[in-house]
């Protein structure tokens, strides 16, 4: 085993990995982010049929290992697809980003629910006596209320996004493991590779939590209000 | 004058729980009236239905010529003139003592931001707590809590309002303060409904005292009348218990 080889032959690849992996998870985050907000003001509508739809997608979700999601996206919906047009293919980046997000977005969506029934249906009723609307209470009162009680949820969701990056090597999205795999089996150096693998995803998913811990404490409780 | 609040044959089921029997009620400008009587009487939910918090299932409410329970009245504007207080005060708990009394005039466009600052000023003022316009709700007592509710309810200058049972979650001496900022409202003319646990002072600040029991109004008028020679049985027998 020679450690020094590793780094210096498998670092440029790992890097490129990680950069894929940090493409894949940060575009899931921010869409799931917002696949999770709508879903979640669906699953509050007046209208049965679309909670319905939400409650639905949740449950497909949950109820579905994300390797099996990502098999359907890749390669079953491209087959069905086919019949109408001719040809059509979607990328790995593509495939892999909407599978995440797809997964990202149920969780996240389940997230700002609690966060939003947290809130005291009193704050509501205050909004509402002064003459708010009800989406302007949801705005206004209760969102960022609920935001901050969803906050630590939220970032152990995007923790769980990251490292979920790594199911998608097996669809051939060319991230940290991908690229790990191919050093391994050119090198046999099992043991320092993945090692250095999993170095990389601490370091990684440790700036997240710093980042995130101060995007708390500046939001947080006791954060002094901005306007 | 036509009176400021007109409560007529109201009724109120939640499912199968009939919570008010066929109220009927007026309240005229500047006039304040308590409402007393035992738990589950329906006195919170009739005040509920005054704004519309809760809709009613039959009958009509109005204030100030608004009909409160027609389904095209736009509540939302209807409401800005009807102030409500609650037990639990309900502060916005996330935003500073100021920008509880600015947000809905400023966010409804009643006033400009500098109007809603100085007004701000003027109504902790009023209650007593001009040093906590920086505070989060968090931060004071209860009593100082609901002192700023009401300064909050008094920021889109209402000409109604509610209080629905103001004192009842504060520690006991801190019951005064707030009571003595409502007392300061009704000498100033300003209309109200107060249900309210609090007998001496529904006798001293009340022109009418409501006595409510089972969803129905069994008795009402002058606080002497009602405390001093209730002609209800029920009336007696409520007063005599919470008199201990």
């Amino acid at each position: 085993m020679d450690v020094w080889r590793v780094l210096r032959d498998a670092s440029p690849l790992l890097f490129q990995g990680l950069g894929t992996t940090v493409l894949v998870a940060v575009a899931a985050i921010l869409l799931g982010i917002a696949v999770g907000f709508c879903v979640c003001l669906l699953g509050r509508s007046a209208h049965r049929p679309l909670r319905a739809l939400a409650a639905v997608y949740v449950w497909v979700v949950r109820g579905t290992p994300m390797i099996v999601q990502a098999f359907i996206v890749y390669f079953g919906v491209p087959q069905l697809v086919q019949l109408a047009v001719p040809g059509f293919r979607i990328g790995v980046l593509e495939a892999s980003i909407v599978t995440l997000t797809f997964n990202a977005g149920a969780y996240l969506a389940e997230i700002f629910r609690g966060g939003i029934q947290a809130v005291d249906k009193g704050q509501v009723e205050a909004a509402r006596s002064l003459g708010m609307s009800s989406s302007r209470t949801m705005y206004r009162i209760v969102l960022p209320q609920a935001l901050r009680i969803a906050a630590p949820s939220m970032v152990n969701q995007f923790i769980i996004t990251v490292k979920d990056t790594s199911i998608l090597s097996v669809i051939g999205l060319a991230d940290l493991v991908n690229k790990a795999k191919v050093y391994v089996g050119s090198s046999y150096e099992f043991f320092a590779t993945y090692v250095l693998v999993a170095l990389f995803y601490l370091v990684l998913i440790s700036v997240l939590m710093v980042v995130s811990n101060s995007v708390e404490r500046r939001f947080g409780d006791g954060a002094q209000d901005r306007r | 004058m036509a009176p400021k609040i007109v409560v007529e044959h109201v009724h109120k089921s939640f499912g199968a729980l009939h919570v008010l029997r066929g109220i009927d009620l007026q309240v005229g400008e500047g006039e304040v009236v308590c409402i007393i009587g035992p738990s589950g009487s329906g006195k919170s939910t009739l005040l509920r239905c005054l704004n519309q918090l809760e809709t009613v299932s039959d009958g009509r409410v109005t204030v100030d010529g608004v009909a409160m329970s027609d389904a095209a009245t736009d509540l939302n504007a209807a409401r800005r003139n009807i102030g409500m207080v609650f037990q639990g005060f309900n502060l916005f708990q996330h935003l500073t003592v100021r920008r509880n009394l600015t947000l809905a005039p400023v966010d409804l466009k009643v006033m400009s931001r500098a109007e809603a600052d100085a007004q701000a000023g003027r109504l902790l003022a009023r209650v007593g707590l001009a040093d906590k316009v920086d505070a989060y709700p968090r931060q004071l007592s209860g009593g100082q809590q609901q002192r700023v509710a009401i300064a909050r309810a008094l920021a889109m200058r209402p000409d109604v309002m509610l209080f629905d049972e103001p004192t009842s979650a504060l520690d006991p001496e801190m019951v005064g303060e707030v009571l003595a900022v409502i007392r300061d409202l009704a000498e100033a003319g300003m209309t109200m409904v107060i249900v309210t646990h609090e007998m001496a002072f529904a006798r001293d600040v009340a022109h009418r005292v409501v006595f409510m029991a089972d969803g129905c109004i069994v008795e009402q008028g002058t606080p002497a009348a009602v405390f001093t020679s209730p002609r209800e049985p029920r009336t007696r027998d409520f007063l005599r218990r919470v008199s201990g």
